[in-house]
């Protein structure tokens, strides 16, 4: 029921994550999801794609550092009030959210949660029904 | 004006006569006190009574910072501990640090070579004089405020920081000499025109400055912002601290007080001792001191002695500007720092590639250090928090080993360039014009 999201580090340089992008684009690796977090020297850019086994390998061997975290991805209406319902459960059972990333087409958002507890919080989503993606 | 015409304007054949026998007293108590070089003197079959003149100081052993270092704290000092008085330290790399101890005659004799110093500058009784070096373990300050003590105008103890009150003491005590470094000059000027002031605003008229290499171009500079004339001051704290050597009104190289420190120069290389005139590294012997004396000390920094009297009046050798080190260390804001330190830091902590460089810059007159260092891939997170806290830590050791912070930068594994053979670890990009 997770998702294994890549996270990259890259230093803050112009072209960085083009080169990232270049390489999974030669190597015919789709991105689905994508966000980065910065602090002013370097970056972190966590992923979700067509092929996750492959892309650690390629950008491995272009000696990126690279590592899998596991994610829970849902998808909830795209409507006021969605969202905050499924957080409200999380929240009352202790579940403390690292990140997350979110975007919203037509009638559907896709959520992308680091959760602090991944396998609760998989549990959790499942008692209130909840949409839990298992790939895109 | 000249403090001690007797020693500085001395006969060349008067010094050489001088600097012979001083030279001949000081191996006889090196030989007797210090073991270190009664070892070394026995394996190279040298006895006291070889040493004749100042000329036979080519047969003497030389003296290393690593001398000082293997010997730590207390193994080169000759005097015993009940005569050592103070004890200053510098900035080692990697654990042990240079330390110092002075006796009663050592602070003496620093004090009037100070006072030579500063009365070569025109300093006088009259003048209210600013010491804006760290006082504290590094000579800089407590060497120029006694100095300046000897020479009887008015110190005041500034030492570095609180750059405001500083101005506003220049301004309300009429200060108008200052010693500190050419950088701190610079940041003073600075501040001065951010409080809406200038030159004319303050009464500043000599500045001795020192502790970290300078250029023409900054003294024009100094110069013209804080109104006042720039004079270099050399030393360093293992044959003295500041004082060693001065400029006088003629700005031709610096005055050394050859009576108490010999300088050679010597090819560092072969080692071979090199006619005057020719550059190399400059060599001290401490023909006077008692609480650690060193022979033939080898300062790493490369510059020329010249020869001949100066129009001042003095006839001491001169040096000429320090034109670069023979070895790799850096001086940043005043402070000497190794490569090798950082290394030592960042080989201890497993979480970094043993790969790094050092970016050193001047921001605004003051000196700044980045350091680079590669993020080993199994230790890389995709908790930021985690990794702020890497970095924090490489930045509080470092603090702690270096004396001066440093900008740590994480970067990508393999993205520092790797050189073929010694590797390359400094990238100093302080433009000194």
């Amino acid at each position: 029921m997770t998702i294994k999201q890549l996270s990259v580090f890259l230093e803050n340089k112009t072209g960085r994550i083009n080169d990232l992008t270049r390489i999974l684009g030669r190597e015919g690796i789709n991105m689905h999801a994508f966000s980065m977090a910065e602090t002013p020297d370097f970056g972190i850019l966590r992923l979700i794609v067509s092929d996750v086994e492959r892309a650690v390998e390629v950008l491995r061997a272009e000696n990126f550092a690279v590592m899998l975290t596991d994610v829970v991805c849902i998808k909830c209406d795209n409507e006021a009030g969605a969202l905050s319902t499924i957080l409200e459960r999380l929240s009352e059972r202790e579940i403390f959210i690292e990140y997350m990333y979110a975007f919203a087409d037509g009638a559907q958002a896709n959520v992308v949660i680091r959760p602090n507890n991944v396998d609760e919080c998989v549990e959790i989503l499942n008692e209130c029904n909840c949409n839990i993606m298992r790939g895109f | 004006m000249i403090w001690n015409p007797n020693k500085e304007c001395m006969s060349r054949d008067e010094m050489h006569a001088l600097q012979s026998k001083r030279l001949q007293k000081l191996v006889t108590y090196v030989y007797h006190n210090v073991p270190f070089y009664r070892n070394k003197m026995q394996e190279m079959d040298i006895a006291p009574e070889d040493i004749r003149s100042i000329d036979d100081i080519v047969k003497l052993p030389f003296t290393t910072k690593q001398d000082l270092r293997d010997n730590y704290p207390y193994g080169l000092q000759a005097a015993p501990p009940s005569e050592i008085v103070r004890v200053h330290a510098s900035s080692g790399t990697t654990g042990n640090p240079t330390i110092v101890g002075y006796t009663r005659k050592d602070l003496a004799v620093w004090s009037e070579v100070m006072a030579r110093c500063l009365t070569a500058y025109g300093v006088t009784r009259d003048d209210t004089f600013s010491v804006s070096y760290g006082y504290g373990l590094f000579t800089g300050g407590l060497g120029a405020h006694y100095g300046v003590e000897n020479l009887g105008a008015t110190v005041i103890p500034t030492s570095t920081g609180n750059t405001e009150k500083h101005i506003r003491l220049i301004r309300d005590l009429n200060i108008s000499g200052i010693a500190c470094t050419p950088s701190y000059a610079l940041y003073l000027a600075e501040s001065l025109e951010k409080m809406g002031l200038d030159r004319d605003d303050i009464s500043l008229r000599i500045g001795a400055f020192g502790a970290e290499p300078w250029t023409e171009n900054m003294r024009r500079e100094i110069e013209e912002r804080l109104g006042l004339k720039a004079y270099n001051l050399y030393g360093l704290s293992e044959i003295m601290g500041p004082g060693v050597s001065y400029e006088c009104s003629e700005q031709n190289g610096s005055h050394i007080s050859e009576d108490h420190f010999y300088p050679e120069i010597i090819n560092p290389e072969t080692l071979e001792q090199l006619p005057y005139g020719e550059q190399g590294e400059l060599v001290f012997t401490t023909l006077t001191k008692e609480g650690m004396p060193l022979l033939r000390y080898r300062t790493k920094d490369l510059c020329t002695l010249m020869t001949g009297e100066c129009a001042c009046g003095r006839t001491a050798v001169r040096m000429g500007r320090i034109v670069g080190r023979s070895d790799d260390m850096l001086i940043i804001r005043g402070i000497n720092v190794f490569p090798s330190q950082v290394e030592s830091v960042i080989l201890e902590m497993q979480e970094f590639e043993p790969q790094y460089m050092l970016v050193v810059d001047r921001v605004n007159n003051l000196d700044t250090l980045q350091v680079q260092v590669e993020v080993r891939r199994d230790f890389f997170s995709d908790d930021i928090g985690r990794m702020l806290n890497m970095k924090k830590r490489l930045a509080d050791r470092l603090k702690s080993v270096l004396s001066i912070s440093a900008d740590v930068r994480l970067m990508e594994p393999g993205s520092i360039e790797r050189s073929q053979g010694k590797g390359k670890h400094v990238i100093d990009n302080r433009i000194l014009k």
